[in-house]
């Protein structure tokens, strides 16, 4: 962490440069093979429940408090991490399909409870509304839902979260 | 009547996480007014929910008093039950007809029957372990004591088990053996299952140690009988209470612990507050945001006075997605509103912490969180003769203690929040620690391995766990305040305890 603070810790908001500098994200090229997931955990926190929750034993961390490793080309996007992850802080990100959408899967524990077709606020890390998508998966765990939403590809590294509307 | 709201249903009726599992209806009174509530509900909760929100006044100036911790910490929300003034009405179960009446300042002395005179009493003599406190730290420490067949009575002041691990709804952090991944409440469950499982497990609920006397008896008060209890050790855990904030208008009703507004909407399904106002952005105010946006509130804003947010990141990340402001470099000028909060002031601090005349904001809001930190409950071990000592980065005063959590007199142990404020995760390894220090001093048959395992559970605990630069404040404290077996054994020679477990 160094001796300042990082700025994500003033604004609750982390940077796809700074998720690039800690290696928590993607390279490109894996980003346009197919489904995969960002942990956006920057802070060593003492927890490694993604790690026992892939089912392709893609995720490691050093003991229980370094920063979760996701070995890419294990990792086939299925979204489970995402249903674990204490902190809601794994999204999966598909930039493979041609054509102008991404799809991105978020957890979600708000009603009402999304369903498949539904149109939804896409939100971005700042809780502004960015744009709207269509709901094209929604599963549930323990309480999360794991939302796979379609956005325009530009939108891909921005929306963090969806709204549904009552 | 003065004070008294439109009556309201602020019960939560739907959640995207909770189902709240509402018990047999129950009327009793307040005032003489009828008031439905469901059997389970304490009577600050039930009152709360049909919208009665002010329970007495203040003795001086004859303020509105309201609840604050909702766990039987602070005191405001007296009220007369069935004649007994200074009620905390927070840890009282409602009952069906119970008589509850609004407190108008200083009481008059209740009568002979109010008192406990006239209570029956048990003496438990002969059990091994006395746990005091029922929350994941004391639960732990039954279970390992338990385990290896010492006999144990676990005392809490509340009527439920868990402590304020049955308020989380959020999941835990920690490895899948710690209850990772979990929620909070979930936690509580299979805790609270475990013990009741346990035939050498006794539980007593709505009992309060109260004190320490000569030759190692322990007094504890129950609901209708007093307790004296002579045990061969002694685990104390009975957690923190929350801080508070000195400012204008600071004790309207309205404004609340962040736990308090926690026990209401996560353990009872009451919403407190429609439009709210957090001060302090640590893990509780930030998680207690996200939770009041579950539970359909709108939250105005995240006061923090330092320029950054105190939250783990993952935490603050999630209430930023929904759009939650947080103010860093502000603070909390005042809180305005006749009898109950009508909104609040809040202002920027310069790099000296000194609010900027002129940079004022008003928030209308009728409820205002303050999750500014807890401070260990260690009045209890004081008055035991244990040595304890001021550490800010645990939260206030806390006992001095070995690295298997016993305090300078002998055979009393701590765990959890009361032994300086970390999380639940660590209250649970504590609790083990100190459940399994009594079992390897009582040398029970497998000591051995219960040895082996506190030595296994330590390691974890002080290499790995707390190796995390985000706990490394509480690490640092808990170095201060632990001390080698020498050491305690020269603290002991200066300040001879005046009471010893453990022979
Ligand atoms: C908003 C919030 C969020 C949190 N989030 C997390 C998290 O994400 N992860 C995590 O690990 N932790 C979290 N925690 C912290 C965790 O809940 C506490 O650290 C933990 O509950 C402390 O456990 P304890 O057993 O020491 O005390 P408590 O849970 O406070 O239990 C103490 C018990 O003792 C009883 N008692 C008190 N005095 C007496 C007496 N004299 N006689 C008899 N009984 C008595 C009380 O009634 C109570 O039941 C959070 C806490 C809060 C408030
Ligand atoms: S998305 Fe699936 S495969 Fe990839 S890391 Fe998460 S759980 Fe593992
Ligand atoms: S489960 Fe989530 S919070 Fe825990 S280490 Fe993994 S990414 Fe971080
Ligand atoms: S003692 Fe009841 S609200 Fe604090």
């Amino acid at each position: 962490m160094g001796s300042g603070v990082p700025p994500y810790k003033e604004t609750g908001i982390i940077t796809v440069e700074e998720l690039k500098r800690l290696g928590l994200m993607p390279p490109e090229e894996r980003l346009a093979r197919g489904p995969v997931a960002i942990p956006e955990c920057p802070e060593e926190i003492p927890c490694n429940i993604c790690v026992v929750s892939c089912p392709q034993h893609a995720i490691s961390i050093e003991g229980i408090k370094g920063l979760p490793r996701i070995d890419w080309d294990k990792c086939v996007g299925c979204g489970v991490c995402v249903a674990k992850c204490p902190g809601l802080a794994i999204f999966v990100v598909d930039l493979s399909k041609p054509g102008e959408y991404a799809y991105v899967t978020v957890p979600h524990e708000f009603l009402p409870a999304p369903k498949v077709g539904d149109v939804v606020d896409l939100l971005s890390r700042e809780g502004k509304v960015v744009g709207k998508g269509e709901v094209v998966k929604a599963w549930e765990t323990n309480k999360t839902w794991v939302v796979t939403v379609r956005v325009p590809k530009e939108l891909a590294m921005e929306v963090r979260g969806i709204w549904v509307r009552k | 009547m003065p004070g008294m709201p439109p009556l309201k249903d602020r019960r939560i009726w739907e959640h995207p996480i909770l189902t709240f599992k509402r018990g047999r209806r129950v009327k009793f009174y307040f005032n003489g007014n009828v008031v439905e509530g469901y059997e389970g509900e304490s009577i600050a909760a039930a009152l709360y929910a049909a919208g009665y929100d002010v329970f007495s006044r203040s003795p001086y100036k004859g303020r509105a008093r309201g609840a604050f911790c909702m766990i039987g910490k602070c005191s405001s929300c007296f009220a007369v039950v069935d004649g007994v003034p200074n009620t905390r009405t927070c840890v009282e179960p409602i009952r069906e007809g119970v008589k509850v009446e609004f407190q108008e300042g200083l009481a008059e002395i209740p009568s002979a029957t109010g008192g406990l005179e006239g209570k029956d009493e048990e003496v438990i003599e002969g059990v091994d372990v006395l746990v005091i406190g029922g929350g994941p730290a004391g639960l732990a420490a039954a279970i390992a004591a338990a385990k290896h067949g010492l006999s144990v009575l676990i005392v809490n002041e509340h009527f439920k088990l868990g402590g304020q691990l049955i308020k989380q709804t959020h999941k835990f952090f920690g490895s899948k053996d710690l209850f990772g991944g979990l929620r909070g409440f979930q936690v509580a469950e299979e805790l609270e299952s475990k013990v009741r499982s346990m035939r050498n497990v006794r539980v007593l609920l709505q009992a309060t140690a109260y004190g320490f006397f000569r030759d190692g008896w322990v007094g504890v008060a129950g609901k209708d009988r007093l307790y004296r209890v002579k045990p061969r050790f002694v685990i104390a855990a009975p957690g923190a209470a929350e801080r508070h904030l000195a400012f204008p208008g600071n004790d309207l009703p309205g404004v609340m612990g962040a736990g308090g507004a926690q026990t209401l909407m996560n353990e009872y399904g009451i919403l407190p507050g429609d439009e709210v106002l957090v001060v302090g952005s640590g893990n509780v105010g930030v998680i207690v945001s996200y939770q009041l946006l579950q539970a359909g509130a709108k939250v105005k804003g995240i006061v923090e006075i330092l320029p950054y947010i105190g939250a783990w990141f993952v935490h603050a990340a999630k209430i930023r997605r929904y759009g939650v402001k947080v103010y860093t470099r502000h603070t909390i000028k005042e809180v305005w509103g006749k009898d109950r909060v009508e909104g609040a002031t809040i202002v920027r601090v310069d790099e000296h912490f000194k609010p900027v005349p002129g940079s004022e904001t008003d928030i209308p809001c009728d409820l205002v969180l303050i999750a500014v930190g807890l401070t260990p409950d260690t009045r209890l071990l004081a008055q035991a003769g244990a040595v304890v000592t001021w550490v800010p980065e645990l939260g206030g005063l806390v006992p001095i203690r070995t690295k298997y959590l016993e305090t300078s007199v002998p055979g009393l142990f701590i765990a959890g929040d009361a032994s300086g404020i970390e999380e639940a995760t660590t209250a649970m390894i504590e609790g083990e620690i100190a459940g399994l220090s009594a079992v390897v001093r009582a040398g029970a048959d497998d000591a051995g391995n219960a040895a082996e395992r506190r030595e296994a559970l330590l390691k974890f605990l002080w290499d790995e766990y707390r190796a995390s630069p985000v706990v490394a404040k509480a690490k640092a404290g808990k170095l201060k305040v632990t001390v080698s077996e020498d050491e305690m054994e020269r603290i002991r020679v200066s300040n001879p305890p005046p009471v010893r477990f453990g022979s």
